[in-house]
């Protein structure tokens, strides 16, 4: 494979380029109009215009406006090939802009794995409408009918006689299409915008469907792509935050005389908000560790964490909704000849970004610039403005590339921060947080438990099925930053609260959604948060929101039903599922598996080290995932060995394949972290696991020996997410393949070894 | 008590004027305006700050600037160029390995010293060369393929 540089990074290479100073980070030069305005208080540009999404060079390349970000997994890439497509153009000639404030329309940004789904709809009905309108300009100049001409290679020629051609660039090249769009009124996920145009039939796809490159590795491996960390502004000042020992404490006294030596050192105090800034960076991180600060005596917040759980069984309920009710699942329970019951915890996880938050602000009195590497760069927008009491066309914000992208993390905080800074010391600032803060006040993923309850006739057939959930709301704090009231910088302030009390099953994800089990009755109960405002264990949408929890529970208690009536776990399912699509999944990965019929349970082999296989199957949004694991389980030490991981999706029709096979492989090494190694740990005080040493994830070593990824391409069905799923799969899997191997059921994560060997010696 | 610093940074002599305990990761990113490598944990913990100090791998985010003098920095910005990637940038590139790819001078430069002092590495070896360091997407995976595919090509 050949060596390709984004034109940043060739630039770099030649040394035009050394950092982006107060520059605009896009570097399309060809849009002079949109540059020109970039410097100003920029316009957004409007929804119902067609230039909008869409922009045809001199050159005859194309841009396409995305308001959506890459977090990694090349989506750009995926967006570059749809609007490749309907242009009849190489995916290559497509350059995607993203995430600026002052380019894209507010497409919701990276947003439950809807980059494709959904996000790619208006680009490719915007670019099957540029098309028409080059096709019908075309006509006009050549003297032809519409219907005589075709496209190809970045021109409109006459069908029958090829050499009669207008390429792109000579029939609007620079300039605008300057043409409505009908766009449905909405905007985020599911903004829409349709043309006169038809998009290609799927069957006539040349672009969509083949393995393209991503465009940022180069750049990466050579040290050429900047992060959101490496912007850097001129006369930028660094800032670092200042947090309480004891979670909810304020700070009641500040001896700045404590950094008075420290070059610059400037301490910023507003309520609980605390920070210190300084021009050197280290003398910035110098006074943070200098600054003498008295905090209040405030109450421990949190109960003792051995009681998580009992705390949440306990705990009042502030909400219960019924997510799924079919028939009378209770009754059919409680006139069955056999009742199965099993209880499934899941601790707070951490994003844990591999940097921690940062952005960078650039407050002034005509409006504000913000660099930021959260994922909803347009809500940052709008959050901000209400902040500053700006409007939100006053905020031009840019996203940069940050260090993980997995909801809403620290870096949905550090706008605030940076532009509460920057306003108060009349300088941009640029704010990191250290890693303390990256693990200890982060969102983090809701702590729960689910109660599971199932009736078997007296044949061995489910006749109903109960799932309660009970948990810390999944959005204490909501999922994007449009709301100031959601930053930690907000609620340290005083500012009021936001709180959303749900824990709804989204969409077709529903526990056991795939069986066709008779009676269900599928509910979750939220209870309220530990500690109401700026908690290190709020709670907030992590990479799968619920789906390691539930998914967990749901094919972990599947597999408890198949054991119980003595059937083998792929058997099991196979009778009671219904939709060919997640048929195909689940046979697709036995058979590549090799997975032979038996019910599960330890073989009574002697050693120290029993070996096991286990299944999962789950939905979400459409898509379907399913997961063979096999494992070794040291008797010994307790410690679970991966040894062979069979993954299979089907996410509806394929965009590129390469991408969505690394999408898939990640999402399931992630989501077996998550399983095997990742819980969030406090005292009575404040979170513990503040770093990697207390907050391991999964390492290299501890890897899956092999992941082998089946995809079924579904060329009828409109593509679905792709990036998240699969790390819903790990846990049950791989707590399955425990209880074939050792007969001991996992139902609480992470499965350490510690715990792994407690279940054994109990069992 | 700040002391001028000498040392070469990807076969460049440079000089920093610093406090002599800062970690050289500040003197590579602030002094010398290098955007790479990344601040990740501060601790020694994650490798994201990881460069090459006359060869060996470190990690600059705990090493004061003072340890520099008189030697020789790589950075993940020296150790190739796309006219001569090393081998481990270019099994990265033919891998498609990175997700965010924030981790990656970490991997990279451990890697590229591994490879250098050890041919024909077993995979259990490559594992055991790369523990303890972070990738939070979960591209252990491609990682491994790169480093192995790396090791066959250099």
């Amino acid at each position: 494979m050949g060596i390709q540089l984004s034109r940043r990074g060739a630039l770099r290479s030649a040394g035009v380029l050394i950092v982006s100073a107060g520059l605009p980070v896009s570097l399309d030069a060809v849009l002079a109009v949109r540059e020109a305005a970039a410097q100003g208080v920029p316009v957004p540009p409007l929804p119902g215009q067609l230039d909008s999404y869409i922009a045809v060079h001199a050159d005859g390349g194309v841009t396409a406006f995305f308001g959506k970000i890459d977090g990694g997994q090349g989506l750009d890439v995926a967006i570059a090939q749809i609007v490749a497509e309907e242009l009849d153009l190489p995916a290559e000639r497509v350059q995607v802009v993203m995430g600026d404030t002052a380019r894209t329309v507010n497409q919701g940004g990276a947003s439950n794995a809807s980059g494709v789904s959904q996000g790619s709809i208006p680009l490719r009905n915007a670019a099957a409408e540029a098309r028409l309108l080059l096709v019908e300009m075309a006509a006009g100049r050549l003297g032809v009918p519409v219907a005589a001409l075709s496209v190809g290679d970045g021109a409109v020629f006459v069908a029958a006689e090829p050499a009669r051609r207008l390429p792109f660039a000579e029939l609007v090249g620079g300039r605008t299409f300057n043409a409505e769009v009908k766009w449905n009124g909405r905007y985020g996920n599911d903004l829409n915008v349709e043309g006169r145009a038809r998009p290609k039939a799927i069957a006539d796809y040349k672009v969509v469907g083949t393995a393209v490159p991503r465009r940022d590795i180069a750049d990466k491996v050579f040290a050429r792509h900047d992060y959101v960390t490496d912007i850097k502004v001129p006369g930028m000042l660094h800032a670092r935050m200042l947090r309480a020992p004891v979670a909810g404490a304020q700070p009641v006294s500040v001896d700045e005389a404590s950094v008075r030596d420290i070059p610059g050192a400037r301490v910023v105090r507003k309520g609980g908000f605390l920070a210190v800034a300084a021009p050197r960076e280290w003398d910035a991180i110098r006074a943070a560790q200098a600054l003498k600060v008295e905090w209040s005596a405030a109450p421990a917040p949190f109960p003792d964490q051995a009681g998580l759980y009992d705390h949440i069984r306990a705990a009042p309920v502030t909400k219960r909704a019924v997510a799924m009710q079919q028939g009378d699942a209770p009754a059919a329970i409680a006139g069955a000849a056999r009742v199965i019951a099993a209880e499934y915890e899941w601790p707070f996880h951490s994003h844990s970004s591999m940097g921690p938050g940062c952005a960078v602000a650039d407050v002034r009195a005509n409006g504000a610039r913000i660099w930021t590497g959260s994922q909803k760069p347009h809500a940052v927008r709008d959050g901000v403005a209400k902040f500053l009491g700006l409007r939100p066309e006053a905020v031009h914000t840019v996203w940069v590339t940050g260090p993980g992208s997995y909801g809403r993390n620290d870096a949905g905080d550090t706008p605030f921060d940076a532009a509460f800074l920057s306003r108060e010391l009349g300088a941009p600032v640029r704010v990191q947080y250290m890693r303390n803060e990256g693990h200890g006040w982060d969102t983090k993923s809701p702590a729960s438990v689910q109660r599971v309850r199932a009736g078997l006739d007296a044949g061995g057939r489910v006749v109903g099925i109960q799932f309660e959930s009970k948990s810390f709301s999944r959005t204490n704090i909501a999922t994007s930053e449009a709301d100031p009231r959601d930053s930690l910088a907000s609620q340290l302030m005083g500012g009021g609260l936001n709180p959303q009390d749900t824990y709804l099953f989204p969409g077709d994800f529903v526990p056991t959604e795939p069986y066709a089990f008779p009676a269900r009755l599928m509910a979750w109960e939220t209870i309220p948060p530990l500690l109401d405002r700026a908690s290190p264990l709020r709670t907030s949408h992590l990479r799968d929101p619920l789906g390691p929890e539930l998914i967990f529970a749901a094919e972990s208690f599947v597999d408890e039903l198949a054991a119980a009536t003595g059937a083998d776990p792929v058997e099991f399912r196979l009778r009671h599922l219904r939709e060919e699509r997640d048929i195909a999944v689940l046979r697709a990965i036995t058979e590549k598996a090799g997975w032979q019929p038996r019910p599960a349970g330890p073989s009574g082999m002697p050693g120290d080290v029993a070996s096991g296989r286990g299944v999962s199957l789950a939905r979400r949004d459409g898509t379907v995932v399913g997961l063979v694991a096999e494992v070794e389980v040291d008797r010994r030490s307790g410690n679970i060995r991966v040894k062979r991981m069979v993954v299979g999706q089907d996410c509806g029709l394929i965009i590129n394949p390469d991408g969505l096979r690394r999408c898939v492989e990640n999402a399931l090494v992630y989501g077996t972290s998550r399983a095997l190694r990742e819980e969030v740990t406090f005292d009575r005080n404040n979170v513990t696991s503040v770093d990697w040493a207390t907050y391991p994830i999964l390492d290299i070593t501890e890897a899956p020996e092999v992941v082998e990824v089946v995809l079924i391409n579904r060329p009828d069905i409109r593509p679905t997410g792709a990036g998240e799923p699969a790390v819903r799969t790990a846990g049950a899997a791989i707590a399955n393949a425990v209880f074939d191997a050792t007969g001991v059921r996992l139902r609480r994560g992470p499965f350490t070894p510690e715990r792994v060997k407690a279940a054994m010696a109990g069992a | 008590m700040s002391t001028r610093i000498t040392f070469r940074v990807d076969g460049q002599d440079q000089t920093v004027t610093v406090d002599p305990d800062m970690p050289l990761l500040y003197a590579l990113r602030d002094d010398l305006g290098m955007s790479n490598p990344h601040f990740g944990c501060g601790l020694a913990q994650c490798g994201a700050c990881t460069v090459h100090l006359d060869g060996a791998p470190i990690r600059s985010c705990v090493t004061p600037t003072s340890a520099a003098e008189g030697r020789q920095v790589t950075t993940l910005a020296g150790l190739g160029t796309p006219e001569h990637p090393h081998p481990v940038q270019q099994a990265y590139i033919d891998e498609q390995v990175p997700q965010c790819g924030y981790c990656i001078n970490g991997w990279i430069m451990t890697a590229a010293a591994f490879l250098r002092d050890n041919r024909n590495p077993s995979e259990d070896q490559i594992r055991e060369a790369l523990t303890g360091l972070k990738c939070r997407c979960g591209t252990h995976m491609a990682i491994l393929r790169a480093v192995k595919r790396a090791a066959a090509i250099g």
